[in-house]
């Protein structure tokens, strides 16, 4: 920062104000971490206190590991997971390439159809969803999961990398098609090189809702092969007696694959590469 | 041989009319710029040249062969942007050959074409180097030498130096040239600084509007346009004009005199008070109110020393001035 315009009082504030919120924001995960590592009684008697040799236990992690197939939950959620992003940024950029570079009858009104999608909530078509998923036979499989998922982000998608592509050079394009590239190698050698930032975004918005649906999960999914995490953790929750120790460790440990994502996702986000393709 | 033929050629964007009934040649190595102000569809007539956008109706010819449906690639032109528009991934080297390995060329014939553009434009230094290490003026030779191993019959330059400073645009300048001289093949350069044009061309192609206003050597059209237009365009400091009427002229007429055919003294037809002037050390500009709304620069050699407000009198070269009607048409004086 230019060293004229820096205010001690300034920086303090506004370090300040940022360690406060990030504090607010991480008190929820602190507090499932430790006490995912002690004694059902030490839970309640000190929601807040860190484990000690005394209130330490495993027991949650244990009851996890041996109740159900947490590893088949997992890979399940991941594979959901990945694959829907695959397909929201692979066909989002494309329809928003489409909707950027070319000029076609009814562009604007396609456009605003695909928008339409922000503002609807794909949980009010639920009812058709499961009719339609029934008919193709696709009820407790993780594509029924998939197909959704990729439905409920393309809007958002489309939106955001249309207005980043309108801003890639037409130059470049252009150099590219005097180069003799095809359309094809043009998206995918000039164009999504320089809109990956945008691209790092849209993956972590639509990541965190996936990862932690359990809507869907439950009405096309429950069958014992096809759960995802967030599924497979409710049976630690019960009507009458609630297993916290199982819940909280199995929350815990649906943190870390969100996070290794994240952290992928988030490089992309800080790195930009356009730097020196145009002036 | 001819290297372009435009026969006819129009551009519409929905109903705006971009390009009006174009007809051109070029001829093989010829050197030719266009011209114009900003929104004249200078750029528009380079992008239906190389393909990039359709023409509405009329022929492109390049090298014999009408390429009006020929993608971009296969028309044998080449093109420089003004935004140099380089492959940010990639390096010199790979910018350069990128073209060349889509089109097919064994990789021994790549080399060479890049080592000797390469050499010709000093950037054997660079080559594993990629676009961001490098400055604007190495940039832009980058891009100049994506276009030579192409190898093209036809180079298309859209103001390849309008995002160089003063200095690096002259070296660049006196660089294409060069290039020209080597390469002989035909040139289409877009700019709409006229020193670019009159240094440069062969041959300049003035456009208004969508319309070729004139066609000539720089010369020509700094000696002999054909309108009021194309004699405003060309030549820094601009054309004066002055009602004819006043100095006896026919009435309605206005007379155009350049500022470097006309002479401040103690006797002239012309009289006014010095407004401003410009000292540029090789010559000074000065600029006269005339009255009447109507100002007059002239170009004096050397140095002078002339204080604003004084009154003085203008004469010129009455052979040289050119006379213009009402609708801006040339009329014999």
């Amino acid at each position: 920062m230019n060293k004229a315009r820096r205010n001690p009082a300034n920086t303090l504030a506004m370090h300040g104000a940022l360690i406060l919120y990030t504090c607010i924001a991480l008190f929820p995960v602190f507090v499932i971490l430790i006490n995912s590592f002690k004694t059902r009684k030490a839970i309640f008697r000190e929601p807040l206190a860190l484990p000690d040799a005394d209130s330490f236990s495993m027991i949650g992690y244990q009851t996890v590991m041996k109740q159900g197939d947490f590893f088949l939950y997992f890979q399940n959620s991941m594979i959901v997971t990945v694959a829907s992003l695959f397909f929201v940024l692979m066909f989002g950029a494309m329809a928003a390439f489409a909707l950027s570079e070319y000029r076609f009858r009814g562009n604007t009104l396609m456009g605003l159809y695909l928008a339409l999608g922000i503002m609807i909530p794909i949980r009010i078509g639920t009812v058709a969803i499961l009719e339609l998923m029934v008919a193709s036979g696709l009820v407790n499989t993780l594509w029924a999961l998939i197909l959704v998922y990729t439905a409920q982000g393309l809007p958002l998608a489309v939106f955001i990398l249309s207005e980043f592509m309108r801003q890639v050079s037409d130059d470049l394009k252009n150099a590219g098609r005097i180069d003799g590239l095809s359309e094809y190698t043009i998206f995918f050698r000039l164009v999504l090189p320089l809109v990956r930032p945008a691209m790092a975004t849209v993956a972590v918005f639509n990541m965190i809702p996936i990862w932690n649906d359990l809507w869907f999960p439950l009405i096309l999914a429950p069958a014992e092969e096809t759960k995802t995490l967030t599924l497979g953790s409710q049976v630690f929750i019960g009507q009458f007696v609630t297993d916290w120790n199982a819940v909280l460790s199995a929350l815990s440990m649906a943190i870390l694959p969100v996070m290794v994502l994240y952290v992928i996702f988030s490089r992309q986000l800080i790195r930009g590469i356009t730097s020196g393709a145009v002036k | 041989m001819t290297a372009l033929t435009l026969s006819n050629v129009c551009k519409s964007f929905g109903p705006v009319d971009v390009l009006k009934n174009i007809d051109l040649t070029v001829e093989d190595s010829e050197f030719v710029v266009f011209v114009g102000p900003s929104g004249c569809g200078k750029s528009t007539l380079l992008r239906v040249i190389a393909g990039l956008e359709e023409a509405t109706s009329g022929s492109i010819d390049i090298g014999g062969q009408v390429v009006n449906t020929v993608p971009p690639a296969k028309r044998g032109i080449a093109m420089v942007f003004q935004s140099y528009a380089l492959y940010p991934h990639l390096t010199v080297h790979g910018n350069m050959a990128l073209g060349l390995k889509q089109a097919g060329h064994p990789r021994d014939e790549i080399e060479r074409r890049i080592a000797e553009a390469a050499r010709m434009l000093s950037l054997e230094a660079y080559l594993s180097r990629r676009p961001s290490e490098l400055s604007g003026g190495q940039r832009q030779r980058v891009a100049i030498g994506r276009a030579i191993v192409r190898k093209p019959k036809l180079f298309l330059f859209d103001e390849p130096l309008s995002n160089l400073d003063a200095a690096l645009r002259m070296n660049t300048r006196i660089e294409i040239a060069n290039l020209h001289r080597q390469l002989t093949a035909s040139m289409i350069y877009v700019t709409h600084d006229q020193t670019e044009a009159m240094t440069l061309a062969d041959k300049i192609v003035v456009l208004r509007d969508g319309r070729v206003e004139q066609v000539g050597s720089p010369l020509e059209l700094y000696n002999n346009p054909a309108n009021r237009f194309v004699a405003e365009f060309i030549g820094s400091p601009a054309m004066n004009f002055v009602d004819a009427d006043r100095v006896g002229g026919p009435v309605g007429a206005t007379l155009g005199i350049r500022p470097e055919h006309a002479r401040i003294g103690d006797t002239g037809p012309l009289s006014g008070q010095v407004m401003h002037v410009e000292k540029l050390g090789s010559d000074t500009n000065v600029m006269i109110d005339l009255g009447r709304d109507s100002r007059f620069t002239v170009r004096v050699f050397g140095q002078y020393e002339i204080d604003p407000g004084a009154e003085v009198r203008i004469d010129y070269d009455t052979a040289r001035t050119l006379l213009f009607s009402t609708e801006g048409a040339r009329i014999a004086s």
